[in-house]
């Protein structure tokens, strides 16, 4: 079906071009990165696209009453992909962007991994792996309970899927066939050390879910067309939870970066760096 | 306690709807009358809590009051970063019911003992914890527990507690409770201990010793004022738990009474279960009993410093 490889046995490689929107978040991404020195900027390359549908087409929020109680719910589970989540949070207007460029700073509210409670807009504190779907399960039994039409919406890494407590609330999500539950895997087939299949091999991962009793649907993480056009559909077979499954590229957009483990987590970014980056992303 | 306990969390679900139970693979028929009559609040879970910890979590951020309840070593060791990061990061209101609290699981060996449980949950910023004495006390405090910020852990010891408290006692969250005056010793105690803490005080009275004995059903936050009240007015402090000496009850007053710099020094001792994994079966007494955790150990030991402080005095009195 797909027009992009989907094993995680070879780097993967994603031909989908990058519009000027994708680009943009991509450089408010590497400013912020610079502001705080440091940050998982792969991680969170491999992600715009997925976050821009959904915060650009997909939820329903009020970014000036981000408490909303009709708003759609949006964990981000792999928490150290921050980055991409506050360039979004900031461009919707539900913080000012003056807070980016203090990006791990004393007196800022973004750190490297997002708080509820600190960040508008962030619904549960995340950085640690594997404890977002559960939550996000509970929110999605609340709105069941409530009659509630909103849906809840949980991003997680493959990398995450090798925590034990994923499976365990894949169970749950199933047994409760919690349709208003939409997961969405980030599979850029890299973690921190090397490659998921080197690591901790998750193929085949479509049946995997589908053997938990998920709807799946596999889809070009970086299309944001293809990306708009799945999660409109969801969900994708009531009453089974559904999981949209994102083949992506750890770094996307950035040449030297993608499937370049030494960029899942950066310290000591110098000016150099950062005009590389700027400079690619000029596209 | 433990139907008690769960009898309570049925009432106040029947009445205020925010009221959620979830458990893990509990036995058979827990809480039927729950389940039959609000099954869209009551959940079972089966065997993974971390999931069942996060799910309460969850439910809790969209204010709900969630009564989550397993065997205590499963929510203490099994859950402890769902615990820490999903529960009191969040101040989310979860309320934690910790099946067999201490040795109560005796026969069934190290795995299930909760006797670290405390010392476990005390490290945690916003965690409170309770160990009520007995099914009364579990019945005056249960109604307590549903708008307590943020999340709770209640210490649930093996059901058919000797009753050591009256139906009308005051409980507050957050307060310690003297139960019997006296000047010349103190016995510090929390849960079902107190049945023995106030046995071993009558047994002392009768020998002359009056002993003052203050029940701490609220671990966290510690009642510091009433335990300095208590310990300035004695010679003597013996703290008893059912629970290793590290990290619990006695640790926690040690560190008061390190802390307050009492001009007259004090005579001190925890009795709790040593620093080791219990290497035996038996019963929870039986258990109790290898560790000294006895009323006959605790007028000993009470003695002990008694008599200890007593020849100190006299040696003071004659060297000046």
């Amino acid at each position: 079906m797909s027009t992009f490889p989907t094993s995680a046995r070879s780097a993967p490689v994603n031909l989908t071009p990058l519009d000027a929107r994708s680009r943009e978040l991509r450089k408010t991404i590497v400013r912020t990165m610079q502001a705080g020195n440091r940050g998982h900027l792969a991680s969170a390359f491999s992600l715009v696209e997925i976050l821009r549908v959904l915060y650009d087409d997909v939820l329903k929020y009020d970014a000036l009453n981000p408490r909303w109680s009709g708003r759609d719910r949006c964990i981000l589970s792999k928490g150290h992909g921050c980055l991409a989540l506050y360039a979004l949070l900031a461009d919707r207007g539900f913080f000012p962007e003056s807070e980016l460029w203090k990006f791990c700073r004393p007196d800022g509210i973004l750190g490297g991994h997002p708080e509820y409670g600190k960040v508008p807009g962030v619904e549960a504190s995340t950085g640690s792996l594997g404890h977002g779907l559960s939550i996000g399960i509970g929110m999605a039994l609340n709105g069941r309970f409530e009659g509630a039409a909103h849906r809840v919406f949980v991003i997680i890494s493959d990398g995450e899927s090798g925590e034990g407590s994923v499976w365990e609330a894949a169970l749950c999500a199933s047994k409760h066939r919690l349709d208003n539950l939409v997961v969405i895997v980030d599979y850029n087939k890299q973690q921190s050390y090397g490659t998921t299949y080197e690591v901790l091999d998750l193929d085949p991962l479509p049946d995997k879910w589908r053997a938990f009793g998920f709807a799946v649907t596999e889809v070009d993480g970086h299309s944001v067309s293809a990306l708009r056009e799945a999660l409109r559909a969801t969900p994708f077979e009531p009453p089974k939870p559904s999981i949209l499954i994102c083949h992506t590229v750890k770094g996307k957009g950035v040449g030297f970066m993608e499937n370049n483990p030494s960029w899942h987590h950066k310290t000591k970014i110098s000016e150099e760096d950062v005009r590389s980056l700027l400079a690619e992303l000029e596209g | 306690m433990r139907k008690t306990c769960l009898d309570m969390v049925y009432e106040l679900a029947k009445t205020d709807s925010r009221i959620f139970f979830i458990g893990s693979d509990l036995g058979v028929g827990t809480l039927q009358q729950f389940k039959r009559e609000m099954p869209e609040r009551f959940f079972m879970e089966g065997v993974s809590e971390a999931n069942m910890i996060g799910m309460a979590a969850g439910l809790a951020l969209e204010g709900k009051i969630v009564y989550a309840n397993t065997i205590a070593t499963f929510l203490t060791r099994r859950s402890f970063e769902q615990v820490a990061l999903d529960l009191c990061l969040h101040n989310a209101p979860v309320r934690l019911i910790g099946n067999g609290g201490g040795l109560v699981y005796a026969p069934l060996g190290p795995t299930h003992l909760a006797f670290e449980d405390l010392a476990i949950f005390r490290a945690l910023p916003r965690m409170t914890i309770l160990a009520p004495a007995d099914a009364n006390e579990m019945r005056r405090m249960m109604p307590l527990t549903v708008d307590h910020p943020g999340p709770i852990y209640i210490r649930v010891a093996k059901g058919g507690d000797p009753i050591v408290t009256s139906e009308t006692s005051r409980f507050e969250i957050g307060k310690a409770f003297p139960m019997r005056n006296g000047a010349d010793a103190l016995i510090v105690t929390t849960g079902v201990m107190l049945k023995r803490a106030l046995d071993a005080a009558e047994r002392l009275g009768a020998q002359g010793f009056q002993t003052a004995v203050l029940h701490v059903p609220t671990l966290k936050p510690l009642d510091e004022a009433t335990i300095l009240d208590f310990a300035a007015e004695v010679p003597a402090i013996v703290t008893v738990e059912e629970h290793t000496v590290i990290g619990g009850l006695g640790s926690a007053v040690a560190e008061l009474l390190a802390e307050a710099n009492f001009s007259h020094p004090k005579r001190f001792k925890r009795i709790g279960i040593p620093d080791a994994f219990p290497d035996q079966y038996g019963s929870q007494d039986s258990l109790l009993a290898r560790y000294g955790i006895t009323t006959e150990n605790i007028v000993h030991t009470v003695q002990q410093l008694i008599y200890t402080k007593a020849k100190e005095y006299r040696e003071q009195s004659w060297a000046d």
